[in-house]
């Protein structure tokens, strides 16, 4: 079921990202998928072609998504007869990895995909590898020049913010004076601040407002320390997003030790153990909106596609697009799964 | 006082400051005073800003639960600073005795067998680190801070290689009722605090090995004329420290419910910072337990409050800068105060001659 089955996903993935271009995101709904049908189309462009070979270098695989961001990549490359991938070692020193993106230059590679550690940083070389007449693909991280990268993938942190605002909404609408909690990550970093932005517009939209928030640290210790406090914070909770699952572990413990249960939990970034935790449904985690591991994996592909001359076959235009913005689907136990098998263990 | 190996001439010199730090009510009680008067304000604040949900029996025991990690450690912390040392690697030993007590070879030999397997293994990788921490020192001849910091570098990288950078679930589900438990009402991770911190002050006040800590701590060159083996008990210290660690690690495990290689993040400057505001003297010599856990209870009070008044972590670590300096400065002029008064003649403690015990050149003891 699997390969079929990703080929699936693989579509719908593509089709959000033309729909991104107009309209933003969509949801990842099960209807989706099936109306998607593009095997024709897909099978086409997954004929055997010339063998290319992609560089590829990411951070250092320091937690469980980036590990799985490596992983899926390498995955992706072994399912096609045509890819040589050849996988620079994960690391968090920019010069270090500027000096890998150099050495893809001189060996002449067909495409790069790129997960900067820092993507100002990064960005100059990838401008010179686009001077070379090499496609550059930007993952998850975006250069500070658009013109350094061929195709930019992004996970969209404001979205996860709207979805698991919109699933309380959903959840709380005849509750007008619900309480609403976060447990946000590292407060400084912008991707934090990007999903709180969009679960308070959310939010907003259905006249609920976050009642209590408190941030984290993405670690498991801090996700319990600070969700214990938030607890003796509001006696009586309705609904609480917690940005990350790693962290949430954390956050769970403190729930159970506090004997609480009167609110349901959304959890973010979709990990195995969450999505196992909902399939399961013995905790308050009700849903988990998806931050997608699999970005560096579409990154492949897509540099397949550039480096045979070929499009996206599900889009009429003959080119790549320049940007596909993933969508952050909400995942419940009606559908979980559906996503448990791409899920990262953290 | 009165140890027969302490009764030579040289250590004489220590013993105006040892006597400040000999009963835990009489000398450090104005200093601990300071503490208390500043924890009450806390909750002064607390009950005005947050009224019943912070003068809650649960409210009181979260906040204690919280601090019993951090309290473990700074407990341990507090024997190497009054030894005139300072252990930058708890944190890291923290990371690594959870990491190693929670592998799927060590969970599935305490499945087999009982958690306390578990438990036992933490404790033994902390204080096996904490040993080397100690030979490397004494022995080595490494500055303590320099020692201990490659240690917090290296250790955390070991828990990361034996954790695979993953997070581990702690599967055993009657290592987590033991701790997770209540007796008498009060979690058990507070009760481990509560006797981890007794023996502490028993072991600080009551024993020779205490003494000669404060003697080590004080002037390592007297220490080691007045027939103390110098470098054997400074290994001792961060034996000590290390054990706290793996206890920490256990109960950290209990808490969260997993190990990983990112538990203990910036423990070490928590623990440091209640040590240091507890009144106890960073170049070693004189400090007290009470103070250290007064000190831990004002960080997590601190932290509730905040919480509790939906204030961001922003604010919280600004106030927290505001406390330490103040803390400090305060003790300094209390100390000042107390040393003029007490003999104007009196070497002023930053002036003690010796190093810290971690940089004496001293040769073993016979």
């Amino acid at each position: 079921m699997s390969a079929r089955h990703r080929r699936l996903l693989t579509t719908t993935v593509a089709v959000v990202g033309a729909a991104a271009l107009v309209t933003g995101c969509t949801g990842n709904t099960p209807e989706a998928t099936s109306s998607a049908g593009g095997n024709d189309a897909a099978s086409s462009n997954d004929e055997t072609g010339d063998t290319v070979v992609i560089g590829f270098s990411a951070p250092a695989a320091d937690h469980g998504w980036m590990a799985q961001i490596t992983a899926a990549a390498q995955a992706e490359a072994d399912r096609y007869e045509d890819i040589e991938l050849r996988v620079a070692e994960g690391t968090n020193d920019v010069s270090a990895q500027i000096a890998q993106v150099e050495t893809f230059i001189n060996d002449g590679v067909d495409a790069i995909v790129l997960l900067p550690f820092d993507g100002d940083a990064m960005t100059p070389i990838a401008l010179e590898a686009m001077q070379a007449g090499i496609p550059v693909i930007n993952v998850d991280r975006e250069f500070s020049d658009p013109n350094a990268a061929r195709v930019t993938v992004l996970g969209d942190n404001y979205g996860m913010g709207i979805s698991a605002g919109q699933y309380v909404c959903s959840q709380l609408a005849d509750k007008p004076d619900a309480v609403v909690a976060e447990v946000a990550g590292i407060d400084s970093l912008p991707l934090t601040q990007e999903r709180s932005q969009g679960f308070s517009d959310a939010l907003s939209e259905c006249g609920l407002d976050v009642d209590n928030r408190v941030a984290a640290e993405f670690t498991v210790e801090s996700g319990e320390e600070v969700t214990a406090n938030l607890l003796q914070a509001a006696p009586q909770i309705d609904a609480i997003w917690n940005h990350d699952d790693d962290q949430g572990i954390g956050v769970l413990a403190a729930i159970t030790n506090a004997g609480r249960d009167e609110f349901f939990m959304v959890g973010g970034a979709g990990s195995a153990n969450a999505m196992r935790s909902i399939q399961a449904g013995d905790s308050v985690l009700q849903a988990t909106v998806i931050y997608p591991a699999s970005q560096a994996a579409d990154g492949v592909r897509l540099a397949r596609l550039l480096a045979q001359d070929k499009g996206l076959s599900d889009l009429t235009d003959v080119e790549v697009p320049r940007q596909i913005t993933l969508s952050a689907p909400v995942v419940t136990k009606d559908n979980v799964d559906s996503y448990i098998d791409s899920a990262f263990e953290s | 006082m009165s140890t027969p190996t302490t009764q030579a001439p040289p250590a004489a010199d220590a013993a105006p400051r040892r006597g400040t730090a000999s009963g835990f009510l009489s000398g450090p009680a104005g200093r601990n005073a300071g503490l208390v008067i500043a924890l009450v304000i806390l909750c002064v604040v607390g009950i005005a800003t947050a009224g019943d949900r912070f003068a809650s029996t649960d409210n009181l025991l979260t906040i204690l639960r919280l601090a019993a990690v951090t309290g473990v450690v700074s407990v341990g912390m507090t024997f190497v600073i009054i030894g005139g040392g300072i252990d930058l690697s708890v944190g890291a030993l923290v990371a690594l005795s959870s990491v190693w007590a929670t592998t799927l070879a060590t969970q599935a030999l305490a499945e087999d067998t009982h958690w306390i397997l578990m438990a036992g293994t933490a404790l033994l990788v902390g204080g096996v680190a904490g040993l080397v921490n100690g030979v490397v020192i004494a022995y080595g001849k490494l500055v303590a801070f320099i020692a201990t910091l490659a240690m917090l570098a290296a250790a955390r990288g070991l828990a990361e290689i034996i954790a695979n950078r993953r997070t581990q679930i702690v599967q055993d589900q009657d290592f987590l009722r033991f701790f997770s438990g209540s007796p008498l009402g009060v979690p058990t991770l507070v009760w481990i605090f509560a006797l981890v911190a007794v023996l502490g002050w028993v072991l600080l006040n009551r024993t020779t090995f205490g003494r000669r800590t404060f003697a080590v701590g004080g002037n390592a060159e007297a220490a080691r004329l007045a027939g103390i083996r110098v470098q054997r008990h400074t290994v001792a210290l961060y034996v000590l420290s290390g054990v706290t660690c793996g206890i920490a690690a256990v109960m950290l495990m209990a808490r969260t419910t997993t190990g990983s290689s990112t538990h203990g993040t910036l423990l070490e400057l928590d623990a440091i910072a209640a040590v240091v505001i507890g009144g106890t003297l960073l170049i070693g010599g004189r400090g007290t337990i009470v103070g250290t856990v007064l000190g831990v209870l004002i960080f997590t009070a601190l932290s509730n409050v905040f919480t509790l008044n939906n204030l961001s972590s922003s604010a919280q670590a600004v106030a927290k800068g505001v406390i330490i300096v103040a803390a400090v400065l305060l003790q300094q002029r209390v100390a000042a105060g107390r040393r003029q008064r007490r003999s104007p003649k009196a070497v002023p403690p930053t002036a003690a001659e010796g190093g810290p015990a971690g940089a004496s050149p001293g040769v073993p003891a016979p």
